[in-house]
């Protein structure tokens, strides 16, 4: 121990703080836990998600017409940030030559600090109207996912950038002396990275469009039913939250503190899956 | 495979990487332009001074301005204390404990941010007594930022160097004053990068904090009143209020004006940082 109060004082109060830091998400968990269990205890886990009719005022919370609106939106934005992301990744992190990469990556920052609303509102404004012309009604499964793929494609571009750039520069230029071409030179020396930064990126990318609500909630058209195809509303489980939240009480507020339960336990597993599958690698991309 | 079928293999995939970028850019750049077009007529010097009229439709966003404000002030007065605190054990720590806190954190700042949202409302809402609040909504952010917050603080305090510190104790000088003097001080561009960080984090926020500050569009008179920031302002205007498009889309720019202002500096003290330290 310290003979200096002052210093004696510093070291209580910075292992206070981390103390408490570390315990909010203990807090969180048992919060939301608490909320959600008189739900599950009235209606049980099979109340939940046997069923896909919600109307909570009657004691019906099927929630699976939510989840599958979840999986469906979460899943059509990855199928389009991912492949997207990564091609940009490639381009500011391998192909390009470094002042133009330089300046796509400073775009790509830019876009990825978009704020969700507003990306949200873009796609109210924007996509919306020309998705009601093609096939109406526009707020869709499909609008949602434009709007989510919009948000994560920078994500995933920014994470595969770095870790592209990562690789050795000696190992490229033996690679080029070897007589290899760019692309010959990644599948070479870059493809482990590569699988890597996507993974990571992939992920995050999950997260991020499990967890977004206002944006999908403007576009999604909000409608509790499992969707026909992409170009019907959908309601996810977030959206479902933030639109009854203001008004439930009792036993439909208990439901909803289920839905939150389910979003948080599946990017809880996520996450930790993510960090036990790739070790950090101290660029700090995931947490911008 | 022959030489031809390589290099065309090569041309494929130089043109799909570049056919990919061009679909970023272009949804980007569609995206600001239709942004300015919708925000266009409302734009005008006074749409930050006078207080929202008929739902937003006319008027400004003076009192959404000072919402967010105070939100902010609130959400720092714990993060700055808290974040800091954390961020000085764990950078001085290699014991097993910081990785619990680690993942511990890293888990937190990924979770959905309604269900934080959720856990505000009935810890500070109910339990605390605090309601739809100004303070409600600025602790629930704090919660929300603190992991970000952390994680680049910590990194800035871990850039100054172990000698200097080493000297510090062998000239006899207290931990105290080495923190104050030297490691703060050394370590104040990057701390400054992790303030803009959480800034841009917390002002980008929307569903944390519906059912905790609530929407009102009133001017608050207290941390006691609820409060919108612009992020919800721009959400209610898009859903809530019919023809409320142009001063969403002008709140918008505003915020974005703002965010990229707290970014360049951030980023500013950051490329300082890597600088001296390189």
């Amino acid at each position: 121990m310290s003979r200096r109060p002052a210093d004696a004082f510093l070291r209580v109060a910075s292992i206070t703080s981390v103390a408490l830091a570390g315990l909010i998400l203990v807090a969180v968990v048992g919060v939301i836990v608490a909320g959600a269990l008189p739900g599950l205890r009235t209606f049980g886990p099979w109340g939940f998600l046997g069923s896909a009719i919600w109307h909570p005022s009657s004691g019906q919370v099927g929630a699976l017409a939510m989840v599958v609106g979840t999986i469906g939106v979460t899943g059509l934005a990855l199928l389009i940030a991912v492949p997207l992301g990564g091609l940009t990744g490639l381009a500011s992190g391998w192909l390009l030559p470094r002042g133009l990469a330089g300046l796509l990556r400073l775009v790509v920052m830019l876009a990825s600090g978009l704020p969700s609303i507003v990306v949200g509102l873009w796609g109210l404004t924007a996509v919306v109207p020309i998705l009601a012309q093609w096939h109406p009604p526009g707020a869709s499964l499909l609008a949602a996912g434009l709007v989510l793929a919009m948000m994560t494609v920078p994500t995933v571009a920014l994470i595969v950038d770095s870790a592209l750039r990562t690789i050795d520069q000696q190992q490229r230029q033996a690679t080029a002396a070897l007589g290899l071409s760019s692309w010959g030179a990644l599948a070479a020396v870059g493809l482990p990275t590569l699988r890597g930064g996507l993974l990571t990126g992939g992920v995050l990318a999950t997260t991020r469009a499990l967890g977004e609500t206002m944006a999908v909630l403007l576009v999604a058209g909000n409608v509790v039913q499992v969707p026909g195809s992409i170009f019907d509303p959908v309601r996810t489980l977030t959206a479902g939250i933030a639109l009854e939240m203001a008004y439930a009480t009792g036993d439909h507020r208990a439901a909803l503190f289920v839905l939150g339960l389910i979003a948080l336990m599946v990017v809880m597993a996520l996450l930790l899956t993510l960090r036990w599958l790739v070790r950090d690698d101290g660029t700090g991309a995931g947490y911008v | 495979m022959s030489d031809q079928a390589w290099r065309w293999r090569d041309r494929c995939l130089s043109g799909a990487v570049l056919i990919g970028t061009c679909v970023l850019l272009g949804a980007f750049l569609w995206l600001v332009v239709d942004l300015l077009i919708t925000a266009w007529p409302r734009l005008t010097w006074s749409f930050l001074a006078e207080i929202p009229r008929r739902s937003g439709r006319s008027g400004g966003i003076s009192s959404i301005l000072v919402s967010t404000a105070l939100i902010l002030l609130v959400c720092w007065s714990v993060v700055l204390p808290l974040g800091l605190g954390a961020a000085v054990a764990l950078s001085s720590s290699q014991h097993r404990w910081t990785q619990w806190v680690r993942t511990s954190l890293d888990v937190l700042s990924g979770i959905p941010s309604i269900v934080l949202g959720m856990f505000g409302m009935l810890v500070f809402g109910d339990l605390m007594g605090l309601g739809f609040s100004i303070a409600s909504g600025g602790l629930t952010l704090a919660c929300m930022i603190l992991p970000l917050v952390i994680r680049v603080a910590d990194a800035a305090l871990r850039t100054v160097p172990k000698g200097l510190i080493a000297n510090a104790s062998a000239l006899g000088l207290s931990r105290t004053t080495t923190l104050l003097h030297l490691i703060l001080p050394a370590a104040m561009p990057g701390l400054a990068a992790a303030f803009a960080l959480g800034t841009a984090r917390a002002l980008a926020e929307t569903a944390a904090l519906v059912f905790t500050a609530g929407a009102s569009d009133r001017m608050p008179s207290s941390l006691a009143d609820p409060g919108r920031t612009l992020s919800v302002h721009i959400y209610e205007l898009a859903m809530n209020v019919a023809g409320g498009d142009a001063s969403a889309a002008a709140s918008a720019i505003v915020l974005l004006i703002l965010l990229i202002l707290i970014q360049a500096g951030g980023s500013a003290l950051l490329g300082r940082i890597s600088g001296t330290a390189g």
